[in-house]
């Protein structure tokens, strides 16, 4: 499928592991390949997965950033699912895992992701988005540029406008 | 008052061009409307019953003659020649159609204006004291503060989605004119024993369903700190607000389920990350804001001799001088209230011919400002006592001298049914019916300071629970019902009002709030308040004197005189209406 990544449209290969019913994150079968699977599969089955390098974790909007404390070195991608475009504290967790944990890898948005979301969530440190595959991706593309400037720091700049400008 | 430099107008450009994309989206199909919602509600615009309605964020209450003037044209442009003047501070256009939204932004971006964030579930206008800068009771300009709070909250990339609407309201005076008790959270500046400035936060107040008096969270935060802390507490509740449950998702619930303490140490433990970090605020940032709230030119005055003569020679001069003229700081002026509350008024309506008044007294009088009240009346803050009785005259001549302010019929009031989808009864209808029946000033001079509060539903936008007379119109088998409630009141002495039993038909009420009235006359001691005479003598009284006798209901208020919206003309064309 179709990704955003430092602002352009790429294939993607990542596979996204969901938990159905039937699994248990001590017993699920992590298939080959690039698989971001749930934090809770991380957690169960951490011995074994550190040893692959092709997996990455997936957080959901309730879950905190400072689980992942101890092995944040360990993964060049992570992403927050967003059960609902409206539902905000994936913002907080992106927030907390960039400035708060100084995670320097892939950060991507996943779930919900709508057009209209992007230029916030680019702000709090996304910087990849697996936009809904209904939407239109360069449509969402375009919302990364909604705005020049921001009056307020986050993961994007360090310093809010007053201290970045001569105003 | 503040002007734009290139960024903030730069910033107000680029979301005009960016809701107009989003509209566009909309009306080709693009966007459902499940999704435009939330875009639409963070430009500040509802769909009522009858078309689209856009709340114009008035920051901290502070207008110039322009932006005033700004707003007839909308009016007279875009709706239907008057808007409505609401209890943060804002105003509200009822008639619109939804293709021309992005041309209203853009006329309102070139007076440095916009509607962002007036709605949804993000951090709302910030609300100040309506005599701030002027007031005697004053122990620092909160304006600069909220300003730099407006900035912050702008735009805030990860507080767009909060579980629910956030609200700020800061005051820098010792009485409480701007409701700190019961927002979100409510910031009184204040200084320490050092004379340093900073800020008394409360936090998890609010009406609406729960209502809640603020708690206490922090009895003295350095204003260099004052970002960091705000963005603390509204991380927190980002992360921990509920979700599950939209009448159980507000900041006060998440409070009274953590306790206070719980809450203040995880704002505490959050803010160790940016306390003395990038966000603290630097000398030349509050130099720099507040210097666009210097002093006005005043004059060298002394009190005006010649006012006594002129109050005890002209009663009417006299009525609205004792209402709606206020102490000012500076001898020699005076703060007048011009009255949005005329009898027969939707109460804080205003004509687009009264606005262009209102910008034109504003620049005569008051060194071209204005302020809206959160009771919904405006303010010239600067006028010489000299000249009150020639801005008298001309205020009478505008319908702007309605001589009522803090009496019964300056009644605050929510648009309730006759616009909004969620209200259950009609308020507007109401208020008129009850400023008819009350239309002796004398009486109401003899009254004397009461605050009637009126909201259609529980959501409490006409602060029916701080009212020492609260109406909240509530819904039984799909009719209209009146509930009242005594002995709320805002300030510093903030208190929620207690219901005082089964409720009302519309027809009824007028009498129920004369029953009301003459239990005060009856038992009230010298110069006692209504608020004062409810606090003393408790509930009991007042229900015996309302529910002693059935209560007629007045015939003449069942005709349709009191439907304020006619059937109107809806709009036919999809995506232009709330029927499609």
């Amino acid at each position: 499928m179709q990704i955003i990544k430092h602002k352009t449209v790429v294939e993607d290969d990542w596979q996204v592991l969901h938990l159905s019913e039937a699994d248990t994150p001590e017993s699920v079968v992590i298939p080959a390949g690039k698989v971001l699977v749930p934090l809770q599969v991380w957690q169960a089955q951490r011995d074994i997965l550190l040893a692959r390098s092709d997996l990455g974790v997936w957080l959901n909007s309730e879950q905190r950033a400072e689980t992942l404390q101890a092995d944040i070195e360990k993964f060049s991608l992570i992403a927050v699912n967003f059960p609902k475009f409206a539902d905000g504290r994936g913002y907080t967790l992106a927030y907390h895992l960039r400035v708060r944990l100084g995670y320097r890898g892939e950060l991507r948005a996943i779930g919900d992701v709508l057009c209209d979301q992007l230029f916030y969530m680019q702000r709090v440190g996304f910087d990849a988005f697996a936009v809904r595959a209904d939407k239109d991706i360069h449509q969402a593309l375009h919302s990364l540029s909604d705005f020049s400037l921001s009056y307020q720091a986050s993961a994007d700049v360090a310093q809010p406008l007053f201290r970045r400008v001569q105003r | 008052m503040y002007h734009y430099d290139s960024f903030d107008q730069q910033l107000a450009t680029e979301r005009v061009a960016q809701f107009r994309d989003q509209v566009q989206r909309r009306l080709s199909g693009e966007l459902t409307e499940d999704e435009f919602r939330i875009l639409r509600l963070q430009n500040g615009l509802y769909m009522q019953i009858h078309a689209y309605m856009i709340r114009i964020a008035v920051p901290y209450g502070m207008l110039s003659a322009a932006q005033m003037r700004m707003f007839a044209h909308i009016a007279r442009q875009y709706d239907r020649g008057y808007g409505h003047f609401t209890t943060r501070q804002n105003i509200q256009f009822n008639w619109l159609k939804l293709p021309d939204v992005p041309d209203i932004l853009a006329d309102l971006a070139t007076v440095e204006m916009h509607a962002n964030q007036t709605s949804g579930n993000c951090i709302r206008n910030i609300t100040s004291d309506e005599f701030a800068g002027v007031a005697q009771d004053e122990v620092i300009d909160p304006r600069p503060f909220a300003e730099i709070l407006r900035q912050w909250s702008t735009f805030h990339p990860e507080f767009a989605y909060l579980p629910r609407k956030f609200k700020f309201s800061i005051t820098g005076a010792t009485a409480d004119r701007a409701a700190i008790q019961v927002n979100d959270v409510g910031l009184q500046a204040c200084k320490n024993a050092a004379g340093e400035i900073g800020f008394r936060v409360l936090v998890g107040g609010g009406l609406g369903r729960t209502p809640v008096i603020g708690t206490e969270i922090c009895d003295f935060v350095p204003w260099q700190h004052l970002i960091s802390y705000a963005e603390s507490i509204v991380r927190v509740y980002n992360q921990h607000g509920r979700r599950d449950n939209l009448y159980k998702a507000r900041i006060k619930i998440l409070v009274k389920a953590l306790g206070i303490e719980e809450f203040k140490r995880q704002v505490e433990a959050d803010w160790q990350f940016t306390k003395h970090g990038e966000c603290t605020l630097t000398e030349a940032e509050l130099k720099r804001v507040s210097a666009y709230f210097t002093t006005p030119p005043y004059e060298n005055l002394s009190e005006e001799a010649a006012l006594a003569t002129l109050l005890q020679s002209n009663r009417a001069f006299a009525n609205w001088h004792k209402r709606n003229v206020k102490a000012h700081k500076m001898p020699g002026y005076a703060v007048v209230l011009l009255s949005l509350k005329k009898a027969g008024i939707a109460p804080g309506d205003a004509t687009a011919e009264q606005m262009d008044a209102a910008a034109d007294l504003a620049e005569r009088f008051s060194f071209g400002e204005l302020r809206v009240t959160h009771e919904q009346n405006l303010v010239l803050a600067d006028v010489k006592q000299s000249e009150l009785f020639t801005l008298w005259e001309r205020a009478k001549a505008q319908g702007l001298a309605t001589p009522n302010i803090g009496l019964l019929t300056d009644m605050i009031c929510c648009p309730g049914g006759d616009f909004c989808t969620l209200a259950n009864a009609r308020s507007i209808a109401l208020a008129k019916a009850i400023a008819e029946r009350f239309d002796n000033l004398d009486y109401l001079h003899d009254i004397g300071d009461i605050e009637l509060n009126m909201s259609g539903c529980i959501n409490a936008c006409g602060h029916h629970h701080i009212g020492n007379i609260g109406i909240l119109g509530v819904d039984k088998d799909g009719t209209e019902w009146y509930q009242v409630s005594l002995g709320g009141a805002q300030g510093n002495a903030a208190s929620l009002g207690k219901i005082i039993g089964r409720s009302f038909s519309f027809a009824q009420m007028p009498e129920v709030v004369s029953r009301i009235l003459q239990v005060y006359v009856s038992k009230r001691d010298l110069n006692e308040r209504f608020i004062e005479t409810v606090r003393r003598i408790g509930l009991e009284p007042f229900k015996d004197g309302v529910y002693g006798t059935p209560v007629a209901a007045d015939e003449k208020l069942l005709n349709a005189d009191y439907d304020l919206i006619k059937a109107g003309t809806p709009y036919d064309t999809p995506y232009y209406s709330p029927r499609f």
